[in-house]
């Protein structure tokens, strides 16, 4: 297989098949939660479910001061690795021309400079939450093979990436076919490891505001 | 209570929900749990990072419904859950756990850790992993109606002291009274002031109230030990006796993890909604005070804080009522750091209290509390909880620290207007 074929194999039959996993996954994943179902509850209400729930699903995002002093690398890394994701992944202007051929339309761009910074910053902030994971006392013993599992393919993406860009080592359509598999093995395990979080997360604080706001606490 | 690992698989297995799926989906293993943990603050072991200690709940949840899981235990790749595991986790859940709810408010995924905590009690207790004392509270709970054994005689001779002190009648067993109030076996015994000061408050308030010979005990051991049959039976004694005298509300006393019983658990344990209200003391205390029955004379020229119990304050919901009370004799009230739904709890909630071999671990970690004290220095601790009461006084004594205790609705009964 010449290097051209085998990017295209990687754009197309590959790309296809990781995306049908991944959307596949997703609705199976929601499936498997909302088929346990969920008893009414029968106790007078004090607030609203609805309410403290879409209350929670925002404020979650915005630690207490004290949380935020007990818990400041954990939450300030947490933030600038998932916020650079979201920058490279969905303001990159060659991103966003795929995702304009997949949708039928696209958005503004940033400069590729601003987003080159914060694919950097993603890189070393990833590898600090790791060196932090290994060394903190309740990280360690709380990480399984999955948490670093899922560490190497968030980082991937960024790494192959950064490197294609720039096109370092190789030619140009090998680093490009080798950061689009890497993407595609994270899509591939998003739906049936943690990464799910991203999605059942919302899910999980609407439960815990709910569950909080019927008895009349904002959670 | 006959146990078997069938039955305690069979107990996590029916706390599996569609809460439960989300929230072991969204756990990426932050660890900020911990932190907010007063068992691992205080004590810091790994282990009793409040996630961790839901991990049986985790494995029956993967294994049995998610399909990954399946796939996985169809190839002999599941981890395995015998009796030797939870036992392992026995101390994580019930020594190292007062189902405070902290961790709860913390968790950036939004994960109602303590929710999953209690859940996995029911397993444990199924399979035999409870500890020693809150079997034995329970299984008094159940035969004589209260955790600490106190039978129907006791309570009336405190009653008969009580009415020779103030010469006021306490009513018993009155059908079509307005309230029906509920004790813990902790205020009958150690605290009688409290229904004396009912008896006070009730009077001037002209509410008509009665105690139910039938169904007096407010705590329930099902909802600490978890055992939701032996829960839901204590609850439907209170529920019969609450629709026998045709009460319009019961009212849950001094006492954290009643509330959480009675007004929230309760109707979900019984099957159907209840007939009648719930409400905690403070709630109709509260409730006196906005319509005018409660007038209050003198001030408290002492440094007053309140201490939230947790089921009361972050899980319960009765949060400003005990603030409003205090403003109504307290010249200088001031907040612990924290307080409010955020509230560190003191140590012996969710059965720690009536489990001694967690007596060590809850004194240590006391020291989260003294800390939050030593911040403000108050000359009284005023608190609605009667096992924080007892707690908090031992801890105190402990530490050296000479801080007396009050209950909110006894020092609001000093402060009636004569």
């Amino acid at each position: 297989m010449s290097e051209i074929e085998f990017l295209n194999w990687v754009r197309g039959p590959a790309f296809e098949i990781a995306m049908t996993i991944f959307i596949a996954g997703i609705i199976i994943r929601f499936l498997e939660i909302f088929l346990l179902g969920r008893k009414t509850n029968l106790a007078e209400a004090k607030g609203s479910e609805m309410t403290g729930g879409l209350h929670t699903i925002v404020s979650r995002s915005i630690p207490d001061s004290n949380t935020f002093k007990r818990s400041t690398f954990k939450i300030v890394s947490g933030y600038i690795f998932h916020l650079g994701l979201l920058i490279t992944i969905f303001f990159f202007a060659p991103h966003i021309l795929l995702f304009k051929d997949i949708f039928g339309f696209g958005w503004p761009s940033l400069p590729t400079p601003v987003v080159d910074a914060f694919a950097v910053v993603s890189i070393i902030t990833l590898i600090a939450v790791l060196i932090h994971r290994l060394q903190d006392r309740v990280l360690k013993f709380l990480s399984s093979t999955e948490d670093y599992l899922v560490w190497l393919l968030t980082i991937l993406p960024l790494i192959t990436g950064y490197i294609a860009f720039h096109r370092i080592g190789m030619t140009a359509p090998s680093l490009l076919a080798i950061h689009i598999l890497s993407v595609e093995l994270l899509l591939i395990a998003f739906p049936f490891s943690k990464l799910m979080h991203a999605f059942t997360l919302v899910l999980a604080r609407w439960y815990n505001g709910a569950i909080s706001g019927y008895r009349g606490v904002q959670s | 209570m006959s146990a078997s690992l069938e039955k305690g698989i069979n107990a996590l297995k029916k706390e599996v929900d569609s809460t439960v799926g989300a929230f072991f989906s969204s756990c990426v293993n932050c660890g900020m749990c911990a932190d907010a943990c007063l068992f691992y603050t205080e004590s810091p072991c790994p282990s009793r990072t409040p996630i961790n200690k839901t991990e049986p709940l985790r494995r029956i949840w993967k294994q049995e419904y998610t399909l990954l899981g399946r796939i996985g235990k169809m190839l002999g790749l599941a981890k395995p859950i015998d009796h030797d595991f939870l036992n392992q986790w026995e101390k994580l859940v019930y020594d190292s756990c007062s189902l405070c709810g902290r961790c709860s408010m913390v968790c950036p995924v939004g994960i109602d850790i303590t929710l999953m905590i209690r859940k996995t009690r029911e397993g444990l207790a199924a399979s035999g992993h409870a500890p020693e004392g809150l079997i034995g509270a329970t299984k008094r709970a159940v035969t004589i109606g209260s955790p600490m054994g106190i039978k129907l005689p006791a309570l009336m001779a405190q009653i008969s002291h009580v009415e020779k002190d103030t010469g006021l009648k306490i009513p018993m067993d009155e059908e079509g009274a307005e309230y029906m109030l509920l004790l813990s076996s902790m205020e009958i015994m150690n605290f009688p002031e409290f229904i004396e000061a009912i008896a006070k408050i009730f009077k001037k308030a002209g509410v008509s109230w009665t105690i139910s010979s039938e169904a007096f005990e407010a705590t329930n051991s099902g909802i600490q030990i978890g055992v939701a049959d032996i829960a839901a039976e204590l609850i439907q004694r209170i529920v019969d006796a609450a629709e026998k005298l045709k009460v319009k509300t019961v009212i849950s006393p001094e006492c954290g993890h009643a509330y959480m019983a009675i007004r929230w658990d309760g109707p979900n344990l019984a099957g159907k909604a209840f007939n009648f209200k719930v409400r905690h003391i403070l709630e109709i205390l509260d409730e006196f005070r906005q319509d005018g029955r409660l007038k209050i004379s003198g001030k408290e020229t002492q440094k007053l804080t309140y201490h939230d119990p947790c089921q009361i304050s972050r899980r319960g919901g009765v949060i400003e009522q005990p603030r409003n009370l205090i403003n109504l004799f307290a010249d200088d009230f001031v907040e612990m750091p924290e307080a409010g739904k955020m509230n560190w709890c003191c140590g012996a909630g969710g059965g720690v209290s009536s489990n001694e071999r967690a007596d060590e671990l809850r004194l240590k970690v006391f020291q989260r509390k003294k800390d939050q004290l030593d911040e403000i220095k108050p000359d009284a601790i005023i608190s609605a909880c009667s096992n924080c009461r007892i707690h908090l006084e031992d801890g105190l004594e402990e530490y050296n620290m000479e801080i007396p205790l009050m209950s909110l609705t006894e020092t609001l009964a000093e402060h009636l207007e004569e």
